[in-house]
């Protein structure tokens, strides 16, 4: 456990004083969705609160409320005892709310200190206001450890201090408390733990701090209270002290979880992929990956683990035929790959590559289309799905049918839009239309980014499955964990390299996460 | 999540409701415009609706304005399926016609019309499709957007067609600038023509056997964008252009797939107007049925029935018009215009612009009707 920070949700005074936020019978339908369903929630002064719950149980959707994106439809909101209307952004920052997003809300071009001031010049002239905020900006640094060049383009900074300003924004308006989305989603493991020191200075001065996460571990470090979210529901609210794994899990799916998998030894055979000094150089001329290579076996699972950003989607595109290749060489199977040699996914999956690609909504399926639409995505123009002019529909829509069975998708319902399924089902439905052909290789990108636990597990499941059948399947993920538990070897990439290989078994958090950051390699030069 | 205003809603609300609302809201406003200038909204409304159907005549004016605006809607919808924006249907259908008077110069003195129409529709097709080729091209390769590059292919198209028209074209002698008349070989028959043929009495009117070629194009488009692979490509790339590419779908092709059907669908304007009515080339015979068809096609939701019934929406205001310009003095050519551009300003810039309230009402009434079927 960690220490117990300063101003604790049970400290005796917290009952007495009003609570930094107290929501009240919290209602919001979006049409059908019924996305917050009368949430009450109690935030303590100066305490460390964590929201926890898996996709669309409404936890974005209640913040966006608090933060005055969205209105309530029912319902009140108090802020230190006072009931306030928040109808946008402004009344929230007013009423001492900062929030950071997951999606940091910065513009690239300008300087730490443009950004900060953004929307709080004081004044036509740029001037005063600038020194002023120069002068707060060295206050908050030196107060709360928050060290970022105020002259620095955000451009030029990486993801942990542009998160950083994005803190510092909400401090700069004298928030006391603060909202964060997801905030460890693009950070390595040791930046995380950098931003819980932040986060625990500024829960030393006084901040309240509500952390929405659907990261299990986090809660648990961090967090003096937890409540779980569910279905739009609040269904629990309890000291992070009397929680375990295992309790939270099983609160947020409403049934028991299995959080460990059985997984055998791999017995890989020949080898299907062997990528060869790959490098991909991008539209502006930038080397996203940089001479690549390794060997992808029949019957294994190639983790390849980085933060956010490090290439992999780039690769993921480049092995699958979406982005050319600048140099080097690819060999899928008998297909041999280069950049004088043009190829495209279709040629790929000719070959007996699959892909489960990592933006699900803009790449994997068309969200506007019927399931059946979307579910021969890539393989349309198969003799199965046509006749001589026209296309097959009841081919289709049994194929989709049989499908949904096989992999639980739910509601199995060919004719309902994409874009209305859950993103687990989103990608159970993908995961069907990959696997089906049986392929000889399958990369996957962030299997089940934005998937609940229940569909997690089945997903995590399948691709095991899918390896014991012979399967070469090369697997980019964020999650750390994912990684760790699928992955028979694991490559770690950093800006566009491979910096490190680590046996599956043999993989722990630490020294992934140092090679992640390419901690060897920068002592190696310091020495 | 989505927000309120994007809410799903059936599709009477969307497909059916939403245009009428929007209908409304044109007329009172052009009510409004008429009211300003002294006359009585409720009689001139009353004298355009009237006199869109008040006979045989007027109907057949007003489907034979609406053969126009079906070629021009189908063709704005079939790029729109591939996520193009097609402004180029006027200069489409302009060369068009140039294109079927070319083949019917060529050859009037040599076939009969059954052979005469169908090469001079070809030949049209060919050229309507050979336009918008340009720009798609120069969208799929070389990235120019092909709204500005359309619109600008209209104007090139006009300035191509007077000089074709009074430099190359035109009989040694005559003043106008246009080509010389089609021989008969080369009329397509009217509607009226062929209601003779079967001993029915009809008023003579332009409406002629291009509106079959209209509803030929509707059931083709329907089948090709929803029953085929290539359709099922072009609304791929539509719809997602990221996730066509994934699958392995070019976004180049489509596109110049799509904007060659829809060059092609434009020259039904030039079968309509110089085959079925004009039988010359005349400067500017498309008068601006390339625009509505904007119009029409966002009104109709860019589905061949919808455009349908929109399009005859429109060749009912065109005819409508006329005869209130008619009528009432005060009420000038350009007024007519003027009410014409509100129906296009509310039925097609701002088609959403209600959405949002009729939503909220429908959720409103929805969540009644849960609440009463639970208790």
């Amino acid at each position: 456990m960690p220490a117990q920070p300063v101003g604790n949700a049970e400290s005796p005074s917290a009952a007495t004083r009003p609570a930094a936020i107290e929501l009240r019978g919290i209602d919001k339908s979006f049409g059908a969705v019924h996305a917050n369903k009368n949430v009450s929630l109690t935030i303590a002064k100066s305490s460390i609160h964590g929201i926890i719950g898996e996709n669309g149980a409404g936890k974005s959707t209640l913040m966006s409320i608090l933060y005055g994106f969205y209105t309530a439809d029912a319902g009140e909101i108090l802020i230190n005892g006072k009931p306030v209307k928040i109808h946008g952004s402004h009344d929230a920052i007013a009423a001492g709310i900062g929030m950071v997003h997951q999606h940091f809300m910065l513009v690239e071009p300008f300087t730490v200190l443009e950004n900060v001031m953004l929307g709080a010049e004081d004044g036509v002239l740029l001037r005063g206001g600038a020194g002023k905020a120069r002068a707060e900006l060295e206050r908050l640094a030196r107060d709360y450890g928050l060290n970022v060049d105020p002259d620095a383009h955000i451009s030029d900074l990486p993801v942990g201090e542009q998160q950083r300003v994005e803190i510092l924004k909400a401090l700069f308006r004298h928030c006391d408390i603060l909202i964060l989305d997801e905030p460890t989603g693009v950070l390595t493991p040791q930046e995380t733990d950098q931003l819980f020191q932040i986060l625990r200075a500024l829960n030393a001065r006084g901040v309240t701090i509500v952390l929405i996460t659907h990261k299990l571990r986090e809660i648990l470090a961090i967090t003096d209270t937890v409540s779980v979210m569910r279905q739009g529901e609040m269904v629990a609210t309890l000291p992070t002290k009397q929680a375990t794994r295992e309790h939270l899990a099983e609160l947020m799916v409403g049934r028991k979880v299995r959080l460990e998998l059985d997984k055998t030894k791999a017995t890989p055979g020949e080898v299907r992929l062997s990528v060869r000094n790959l490098t991909v150089v991008d539209a502006k001329g930038v080397k996203r990956v940089d001479d690549v290579g390794f060997d992808l076996r029949a019957g294994e699972i190639l983790g390849i683990a980085g933060v956010s950003g490090n290439g992999q989607s780039e690769l993921l595109e480049a092995l699958s035929g979406i982005r050319p290749l600048s140099s080097g060489g690819i060999t899928l199977c008998d297909l041999e790959v280069s950049p004088d040699a043009p190829y495209g996914p279709a040629v790929v999956r000719e070959y007996g590559l699959a892909h489960v690609p990592e933006d699900r909504l803009r790449l994997g399926v068309v969200t506007a289309f019927p399931a059946w639409e979307s579910v021969v995505l890539g393989y349309h123009d198969d003799e199965e799905y046509n006749g001589r002019i026209l296309m097959d529909r009841d081919a289709m829509t049994n194929a989709c049918g049989k499908l949904m069975e096989r992999f639980d998708v739910r509601p199995r319902d060919p004719e309902l839009r994409c874009g209305n399924f859950s993103g687990g089902n989103q990608q159970k439905l993908i995961l069907a239309r990959e696997i089906a052909r049986q392929p000889k290789v399958l990369v996957v990108g962030q299997p089940t980014r934005g998937v609940d636990i229940g569909a997690i597990e089945f997903i995590h499941r399948q691709l095991l499955a899918l390896r014991d059948a012979g399967c070469a399947i090369l697997l980019v993920s964020v999650e750390l964990d994912e990684v760790m538990s699928l992955s028979d070897r694991i490559l770690v990439m950093f800006q566009g390299r491979i910096v490190g290989e680590v046996d599956g078994d043999e993989a722990d958090e630490r020294t992934l996460g140092l090679m992640m950051a390419n901690a060897h390699a920068q002592a190696d030069e310091a020495a | 999540m989505s927000a309120a205003s994007q809410a799903a809603l059936p599709r009477w609300v969307d497909i059916g409701l939403m245009p009428i609302v929007n209908l409304i809201q044109a007329l009172l406003v052009a009510g409004l415009v008429v009211l300003i200038i002294g006359v009585n909204p409720i009689d001139a409304m009353r004298i355009m609706a009237w006199g869109a159907v008040y006979d045989s005549v007027a109907i057949s004016y007003t489907l034979y304005y609406a053969t126009d605006f079906v070629f021009t809607g189908l063709a704005v919808a079939v790029a729109f399926h591939a996520g193009l924006f097609n402004i180029g249907g006027e200069g489409q259908a302009y060369v068009a016609g140039l294109g079927a008077t070319l083949a019917i110069l060529l050859l009037d003195a040599y076939l009969p019309g059954i052979l005469l129409i169908p090469l001079g529709l070809m030949a049209a097709m060919v050229f309507g499709a050979g336009w918008a080729f340009i720009p798609a091209y120069l969208q799929a390769y070389r990235g120019s957007h092909i709204v500005i590059t359309t619109i600008m292919f209209n104007f090139i198209a006009a300035s191509l067609m007077v000089y074709i028209g009074s430099d190359l074209l035109r009989p040694p002698g005559d003043m106008l600038p246009s080509s010389r008349e089609f021989g008969d070989a080369a009329h397509l028959p009217h509607v009226h023509e062929l209601a003779a043929l079967l001993g029915l009495k009809m008023p003579s009117t332009p409406l002629n056997l291009s509106i079959l070629w209209a509803a030929a194009c509707c059931v083709f488009v329907w089948i090709f964008i929803w029953r085929t692979r290539w359709g099922y490509a072009i609304r791929a790339v539509g719809l997602s252009p990221k996730a066509a590419v994934y699958a392995g779908i070019s976004p180049q092709r489509v596109i110049l797939i799509a904007m060659c059907l829809s060059g092609a669908l434009a020259a039904g304007v030039a079968l309509n107007q110089i085959i079925g009515y004009h039988h010359r080339l005349l400067l500017d015979f498309v008068a601006g049925a390339g625009f509505t068809g904007i119009a029409v096609a966002l009104m109709g939701r860019n589905h061949p029935i919808g455009i349908v019934l929109s399009a005859v929406l429109f060749g009912a205001l065109y005819q409508g018009g006329a005869e209130l310009a008619f009528e009432i003095p005060t009420i000038t050519r350009d007024m007519i215009v003027a009410m014409q551009g509100l129906v296009i300003l509310f039925s097609g810039a701002l088609a959403y612009m209600n959405r949002p309230w009729i939503a909220r009402v429908y959720a409103m009434f929805n969540r009644r009707a849960i609440l009463a079927e639970a208790t």
